[in-house]
């Protein structure tokens, strides 16, 4: 069938920055013989290390399922997943939780925030285990929630539980941040704020982020922007300039 | 073809899900089940079993033992206004040669008429046949001394009979409601082994004993209107110039005592236990169910949007309460049919009654059925009328985080260094603490269950060391066939290895105060008595009063004294006189009714100064055997009993019961446990899977995670051993109440090893569920649970 589609915006002469995780043909198949539904077909993505990747696609494009398998929360059929050099293909799931435990942060649509613990303490639950942390007062400052952080899940507004989520996220120095439709469950202002705090996150701590939507308008947003469409990557494209998230509308 | 409904195939589709959760509630109704008709049943079983048995065996109604009473008086005794049948019969004891070392053994010798069988008083035979008129050496033995000497129909065996030995045919081996229980005198228990039943024909008995045209026992059935009480006085009157020992009811005939006392005891036991299973059970599946449902909040709504009918929607829920009930009832039947024919079997050794068998009955199966099914739907009912009552489109929505606070504990400021897991636990614990003790009390419960099952076999442990320890310190007792002189004791202490004899009187009385009797036998003792002792309950000696006489406290009770009263006493033997007598003192003690004087102020009531019925000794153990030999050969001894052999035996037979009974308990309070407890992690984990994925998702190990939800069983866990110590305690102190009979109370003693054997099973069952939750944790999905929202 149709070959995947790259498209190099990007001035070849620019100094890229080197690869810190790249999958080959990444495949995932749901199913039995008969009825097999192919989540992910022969998908080549590099992640270079600080940059904003944002993973644009349709309900049902493979890009959640991409991220699981990044992020070691899923095996895939076949094909390969290399961070740092290592394939995280022939890790087991204890490798796996380690490689989540030192690598990974994660926001999800609807922030799993561990509605017992306190703003403060849902951050500290990972600088608990994380080796080189910061404190919970940094990363809480980092989202603007400082003055917010002994209260619980339940007395923050979406916005801010996301942010909480976003701090928990980052305050354990991931080298890879990855947001699974971060501001899907929020209005167009708050998801602005979040987006915004995603977008200073990055720039500070130089965190790989990749941030996946089904919101073209938050494209801009990345230095690469790929686009996912039947388990495919269709287009990948390098942004000159990355948008300033105040002028992004949707 | 059949159409099935949409909710229907979910129903099962889910109830197939949801297998683990509805087998382990259903397990706890079958526990519930399974012990109301194994132990209720049982009971029943043997109340029909026993009158059945009485009433074919033509059981008497009044007794009574005298010295000599010629045949002719029977016509006196029939004339009794509400006596309906008389009959009489010769008994002795004699002792046996059966030409072995050790104790020997004794006989109770009961004639029979030779010809047609006893008007009352039948006896069932079980193997052999009866005697034969004429058939001069035959005899018809207890099943039980055959069982226990190994003794079949054709053997001989050796009889002392009045002095002249004589060998005996065995014809017939048999049972008789009066002689289920044959305690032999001066023992406390049965002794199946050095003491049996022989019954002979009228004919040859009588002459051996000269008893030709008389009797030594008389004992009558009543009309329907009899007066029971006027009989007896009639009677007494009647008997007293032949020497008559005092008239008795069938409720104090010693073999029906005993048996009454037991079944009494089992009815307790087969109401108390039942009925707090029954309870626990009901308690969990209202629990139980009601977290299920709760969980299924959302799918409730989802029916309800389209267009379902709360009816529907709640017959569906309450149809897994339903299916966990009916399973449970089902294994519970089974089971129960199956242990309840064992429960017989272990009774039927016990219990001698014929045609003993294990029957069910529909109403009690119902009854547990209907209890358990009123626990469920009500658990059910509660949970899903709160999932009912919510619009659809609120239910559908997720569930706001749920609101946490900092408790009560974190307020005094005791959980600053504590792990944020720990926290969490914690605060779940605080958010619904209603729902943390409602499970606490539920695996408190089954902690509760093992320590009244187990509290039992403490308190006759704590008896029998007192009674044997402290009680009995002699190592033989001796038993004479008639009173003798108390010069007795010197010959007793010339025979091999006899380091120090006591000489004791019992002597029958009955004690009156006001319109109150009790008829006991006195035990005479010697002032300064070593071997017997008068001892209270918590171990206390009191002395043997030079005056007075001192009542074991049930008797006391009975009679309505206190010390100082003064009591009449008429003696039943001898001139029969009668005498006031003071109350001196009052003993707590724990077996029958009983009551001490000095042997000289006993020998000044019966004008036997020196008279005895029998001798304690103390022996060098190692010439127990020479000294048994020599007993057997010496002339009046009637019996010799050792109280360390009876202890043996009690203890044998104690073991083997306490297995029984632990297996049970232990399999049952297992089962609740692991009911709870898994049930808890399992609802746990559905409640709070999306957290726990969360935390798998940042980096946390497996272990790490299930010690977050399970650290809240734990707690529960925890938080349930001394609740479960202190409601096992209390439930204990009533049973043993409940369980106080004529012949005994059970002291209230709950040992060290109890509570720790409870405690032990019960963290073992939240240890297996632990192990099973985890195997579904691990097997948890994270991707599958955080895209889905709550």
């Amino acid at each position: 069938m149709s070959s995947t589609v790259v498209a190099e915006q990007a001035d070849s002469s620019e100094n890229v920055a080197r690869v810190i995780l790249s999958t080959r043909k990444l495949c995932k198949v749901y199913g039995k013989a008969d009825i097999q539904v192919h989540a992910l077909r022969d998908v080549d993505l590099d992640l270079h290390a600080g940059e904003m990747a944002v993973l644009l696609g349709a309900s049902g494009s493979g890009k959640s399922t991409l991220l699981n398998i990044i992020g070691g929360l899923d095996t895939a059929s076949s094909g390969s997943v290399f961070y740092e050099g290592k394939n995280l293909s022939e890790f087991n799931d204890r490798q796996l939780t380690n490689y989540r435990r030192e690598n990974l942060g994660f926001v999800f649509q609807f922030y799993n925030l561990i509605s017992s613990l306190t703003a403060r303490e849902n951050v500290a639950l990972v600088t608990d285990i994380a080796s080189d942390p910061m404190s919970t007062d940094e990363a809480l400052e980092l989202v603007g929630l400082k003055d917010r952080m002994n209260h619980f899940p339940a007395e923050l507004s979406g916005g801010e539980q996301q942010r909480v989520a976003i701090a928990r996220a980052i305050a354990k120095r991931p080298k890879i941040l990855l947001c699974d439709e971060p501001t899907g469950a929020l209005d167009v202002e708050t998801g602005r704020l979040v987006l915004s705090v995603l977008d200073e996150v990055n720039q500070k701590t130089e965190t790989t982020t990749a941030i996946i939507t089904h919101n073209a308008a938050i494209g801009n947003l990345g230095d690469t922007i790929i686009r996912m469409s039947s388990g495919q990557i269709v287009e990948q494209t390098r942004n000159k300039a990355r948008a300033n998230v105040n002028d992004i509308k949707w | 073809m059949i159409s099935v409904s949409a909710l229907s195939k979910k129903f099962w589709r889910e109830a197939w899900q949801l297998r683990g959760q509805i087998l382990s509630i259903a397990l706890v109704v079958s526990t519930g089940v399974m012990s109301v008709i194994v132990m209720r049943g049982s009971y029943d079983t043997l109340v029909v079993a026993q009158a059945d048995y009485y009433r074919d065996m033509r059981f008497a109604s009044v007794w009574s033992f005298l010295v000599r009473a010629p045949q002719s008086l029977t016509a006196e005794i029939e004339a009794i206004p509400g006596v309906n049948i008389v009959d009489t019969r010769v008994t002795f004891a004699a002792r046996l040669d059966l030409d072995e070392a050790g104790i020997p053994a004794r006989g109770r010798f009961i004639s029979l008429p030779e010809m047609g069988r006893p008007l009352l008083n039948d006896i069932v035979i079980k193997r052999g046949r009866y005697i034969a008129p004429g058939g001069h050496d035959e005899v018809i033995i207890s099943e039980n001394f055959a069982l226990a000497r190994n003794l079949q129909l054709g053997d001989s065996i050796r009889a002392v009979l009045n002095g002249r030995a004589r060998d005996l045919n065995i014809v017939g081996i048999a049972i008789a409601p009066e002689q289920s229980y044959v305690v032999p005198p001066g023992a406390l228990y049965p002794e199946d082994e050095r003491f049996g039943i022989f019954w002979m024909g009228r004919e040859v008995l009588g002459p051996v004993f000269d008893m030709e045209g008389a009797f030594n026992e008389i004992f009558v059935s009543l009309s329907p209107e009899a007066n029971e009480l006027a009989v007896i006085e009639n009677m007494d009157e009647l008997l007293a110039p032949y020497g008559g020992l005092g008239a008795y009811a069938r409720e104090d005939q010693p073999s029906h005592m005993i048996m009454q006392g037991e079944l009494d005891q089992n009815r307790i036991m087969g109401s108390v236990i039942p009925a707090i299973f029954l309870l626990v059970a009901v308690f969990l599946l209202h629990i139980v169910l009601g977290r299920l449902i709760s969980t299924q909040r959302g799918e409730i709504a989802v029916l309800k949007a389209f267009g379902y009918t709360d009816l529907e929607v709640g017959g569906h829920f309450l149809l897994f309460a339903v299916l966990s009930v009916l399973v449970g009832t089902v294994i519970g039947a089974v089971g129960g049919i199956y242990l309840g024919g064992l429960y017989i079997e272990l009774y039927g050794q016990y219990f001698d009654f014929p045609d003993l068998h294990y029957q069910l009955s529909p109403r009690l199966l119902l009854l547990a059925a209907v209890a358990c099914i009123i626990g469920a739907v009500s658990g059910a009912l509660l949970a899903a009328k709160k999932a009912i009552d919510l619009p659809p489109a609120e239910a559908m929505r997720p569930e706001a985080p749920a609101r946490f606070k900092p408790g009560f504990i974190e307020q005094l400021g005791l959980s600053r260094s504590l792990p944020s897991s720990a926290r969490m636990i914690i605060r779940n614990f605080e958010r619904k603490p209603l729902q943390a003790l409602l499970s606490s009390w539920g695996v408190a419960m089954s902690i509760a269950i093992l320590t009244i099952g187990m509290f039992m076999f403490d308190g006759i442990n704590y008896l029998m060391e007192l009674q044997f320890q402290s009680i009995q310190r002699e190592d033989l007792t001796v038993t004479f066939d008639e009173i003798v002189d108390n010069s007795v004791r010197y010959d007793l202490e010339k025979l091999t290895g006899v380091s120090h004899v006591e000489t004791f009187r019992i002597s029958a009385a009955r004690f009156r105060f006001g319109h109150r009797e009790e008829e006991v036998g006195i035990q005479g003792m010697e002032p300064q008595s070593r071997l017997r002792r008068i001892v209270n309950a918590d171990g206390k000696i009191l002395p043997v009063p030079t005056e007075g006489v001192v009542l074991s406290d049930l008797l006391a009770r009975r009679l309505r004294v206190t010390a100082g009263d003064k009591v009449r006493v008429e003696m039943l033997e001898g001139n029969r006189r009668a005498a006031q007598v003071a109350v001196s003192g009052v003993v707590e003690d724990f077996l029958g009714v009983s009551a001490y004087m000095s042997k000289e102020a006993l020998g000044y009531l019966t004008r036997e100064a020196n008279a005895v019925s029998g001798a304690y000794l103390l022996v060098d153990n190692d010439k127990l055997n020479a000294l048994s030999r020599e007993l057997k050969e010496a002339p009046l001894i009637a019996g010799v009993a050792s109280p360390a052999l009876t202890l043996a035996e009690f203890e044998e037979l104690m073991s083997e019961s306490i297995l029984i009974a632990v297996l049970f308990l232990l399999g049952f309070a297992g089962i609740i446990a692991v009911g709870v407890i898994y049930n808890g992690a399992r609802i746990s984990l559905s409640e709070r899977g999306r957290e726990l994925a969360s935390l798998r998702v940042m980096g946390f190990h497996r272990r790490e995670v299930a010690t977050l939800l399970l650290g809240e069983q734990a707690l529960i866990t925890i938080m349930a051993i001394p609740l479960g110590w202190l409601i096992g305690y209390w439930l204990s102190y009533a049973v043993a109440i409940t369980l106080e009979t004529d012949l005994y109370r059970i002291p209230f003693v709950v040992e060290q090893r109890t509570y720790m054997i409870s405690a032990a099973v019960i963290l073992l069952s939240a240890f297996v569920s632990g192990l099973i939750v985890k195997k579904r944790l691990d097997r948890i999905q994270i991707v599958d649970v955080l895209k889905t929202r709550e």
